[in-house]
């Protein structure tokens, strides 16, 4: 049973065709990965998922529910949750307050007016966001401000204030751009982690490295379409995903 | 940063604060600032600059408007005074109410956009205000000669329970007690001890955590399943609110309200204050109404007999000179020295005074107790 369900997405700039008839089935429970090479389209798609972008047609189902023509923040409401190219978070204040804030969110909805509730009266919230941090490494800095992470660390902070929502679906767009050799590796196996938690995840990657040690499923994307789709050992061998991949060259 | 407060500190503040409002006469006497006009200023644009900074300091949304706020108060105030009573607490609840309503529509258009253009919608809607309060909405307003009293104003209330003011001009009360002198600083003191006590409430909540997620991130706030919109919406409304409730006030001194006080240069005085005193801070923006308004006071009330005087050590071409050259920064031209001690501020204390006084505080505990900030310096990241 797809959790997320893609069906003839098209999306145009201007006279660019960005996305052209894309479909796509993500299973409950699966990592599913979104390659391909620059300009393919990866990223357009992922931001037709989250409302940032609207695609031209059809269907965006998510479990369920449509995700065509509604607000980032109710998309998140029924159960998606995103990790940025660049980690966005609340860098003005500490960890566990960036942690909160998601967590807030999961509990009271869009919007609360709660003026005259205390902050300190919270220490459930509180412990399950330390909890939360503690299960990333990052117990140690809960106080500390957000902005002076490091770009891995704020990666894991990125990940916990997802996860804390408990997310039916974890997008991720490109995860590791821009980390250390040994960023990376800490950041897959702490993705491989989350995936055992039976997270559905959808990753857009460059890193081959990184596709490879977690997806099972993959999806090239190559000028707007889809043009294999199935799983990483097959990818590999996939003549069509070669020539538009690496020009021929082998993976 | 602001994340686990303790209750101990919170309530030993507030009752500094309630200290410092009930002795602030005694206090600020040998500053020669210990007579109830200008304390209850002083309280008055406290409260303005409080509420101004839950909107500024939290969320960053930098209104130029809040002037038209503080205009919109002494309008429905003294039309309160006018037709039902003379008793201060219908006027205030008026003011404050109307000013809500105001506040939202003004906000619900001006938040649609962010950053600078969010300041001069809020910068054009002012004018605007003035403008009509000049102009159009003279009916309301009496135009130039701004709203006042008169003796055959129809105080329905008033005449209900039968008080007659007879041949004289009536004068505010709260509940029989006038609202002049003393009792009228301490009217004032009260509601800036309950508008300082919510403004804290506010910082402390899960709401005030959300208002400062907006200044940090509102990205990542909408992808985290927030509507940032009513959050922004609600801290404007509550900041507009506190402006009126500042300008009701100030028709409580004086029941006179002219469109002058909704001009633009009222809306940066505000600001000016909030950034002075500390933005973002709970004690900061009051700390910083009061230091405006002192040194308005002090300065805006040399002359040149007063400057003569101080420099006659000199001898009598210097003297001239002297005098010549401090005259431009005193009596009308005071504001050249608010704007020379603000650039000093901004540059040597850009947290404000409030990072000063921390720093003067971090001073001492340092050498109390052999240094307790393991938190204060960043730690290497990995």
């Amino acid at each position: 049973m797809p959790i997320l369900t893609v069906r003839n997405v098209n999306k145009r700039f201007g006279g660019l065709k960005a996305l052209n008839e894309v479909n796509l089935e993500v299973e409950e429970g699966t990592v599913h990965a979104i390659i391909g090479p620059n300009g393919a389209g990866k990223s357009t798609l992922l931001n037709c998922f989250v409302g940032r972008l609207e695609p031209d047609t059809d269907t965006v189902d998510f479990d369920g529910t449509s995700l065509l023509g509604i607000k980032p923040h109710e998309i998140n409401q029924v159960g998606v949750s995103r990790v940025f190219q660049t980690p966005e978070i609340f860098g003005d204040l500490s960890l566990v307050e960036n942690v909160m804030i998601p967590a807030l969110a999961k509990r009271d909805g869009a919007f609360k007016l709660n003026g005259w509730s205390a902050m300190n009266g919270e220490t459930e919230l509180r412990q399950k966001s330390m909890e939360m941090l503690g299960d990333l490494g990052l117990a140690d800095q809960a106080e500390q401000q957000a902005s002076q992470l490091s770009r891995g660390d704020k990666r894991r902070l990125e990940l916990a204030m997802c996860l804390i929502q408990d997310p039916k679906l974890l997008l991720l767009d490109e995860p590791t751009a821009g980390m250390a050799r040994a960023d990376t590796n800490n950041t897959i196996d702490l993705l491989k982690e989350i995936a055992k938690r039976g997270i559905t995840m959808v990753v857009i990657e460059h890193d081959m490295h990184v596709v490879f040690s977690l997806a099972d499923k993959i999806s090239v994307l190559a000028q707007g379409t889809v043009i294999a789709e199935d799983l990483p050992e097959k990818i590999k061998g996939n003549p069509k995903v070669q020539e538009a991949y690496l020009g021929g060259a082998h993976l | 940063m602001l994340t686990q407060t303790s209750k101990k500190g919170d309530l030993l503040l507030l009752l500094g604060f309630v200290l410092a409002v009930a002795f602030g006469p005694i206090i600020l006497q040998p500053f020669g600032a210990g007579y109830p006009d200008l304390l209850q200023k002083f309280a008055i644009f406290g409260i303005f600059a409080i509420g101004f900074n839950i909107l500024f300091g939290l969320t960053g949304y930098l209104s130029f408007g809040h002037a038209a706020f503080l205009g919109v108060g002494p309008y429905t105030a003294v039309w309160s005074f006018k037709l039902l009573t003379m008793n201060v607490v219908p006027a205030i609840i008026f003011a404050v109410v109307v000013s809500g309503v105001f506040a939202l529509l003004i906000g619900f258009v001006s938040l649609r956009r962010s950053g600078i253009y969010f300041s001069i919608l809020t910068l054009a809607f002012a004018q605007m205000s003035y403008n009509l309060a000049y102009s159009v909405l003279t009916p309301i307003t009496n135009g130039e000669t701004g709203l006042q009293l008169r003796q055959h104003d129809p105080r329905v209330i008033d005449t209900m329970f039968g008080i007659n003011y007879g041949a004289e001009l009536p004068s505010t009360t709260l509940f029989g007690i006038p609202m002049s002198g003393w009792s009228g600083y301490y009217f004032c003191g009260v509601v800036l001890i309950i508008m300082f006590y919510i403004s804290m409430r506010i910082f402390r909540s899960p709401f005030g955590m959300m208002l400062r997620a907006v200044k940090s991130n509102q990205n990542r706030m909408n992808y985290t399943g927030l509507n940032t919109r009513p959050y922004t919406l609600a801290a404007f409304v509550i900041s507009g609110m506190y402006a009126d409730l500042a300008g009701g006030l100030m028709a409580v001194t004086d029941p006179l309200a002219g469109a002058e006080r909704m001009q633009w240069t009222a809306s940066g005085e505000v600001v000016l204050m909030t950034i002075l005193g500390g933005t973002g801070t709970l004690l900061g923006p009051v700390i910083g109404a009061g230091a405006i308004k002192y040194f308005e006071n002090i300065f805006s009330a040399f002359n040149e007999g007063t400057l003569l005087q101080i420099f006659s050590f000199l001898p009598e071409g210097l003297q001239h000179a002297a005098v010549s050259v401090a005259a431009l920064f005193v009596g009308e031209g005071w504001h050249l020295t608010l704007g020379a001690l603000f650039m000093i501020i901004v540059i040597f204390l850009p947290g404000g005074l409030m990072e000063g006084v921390n720093r003067i505080m971090r001073l001492f505990t340092k050498s109390g107790s052999g240094g307790s900030s393991p938190q204060a310096t960043a730690q290497p990241a990995e």
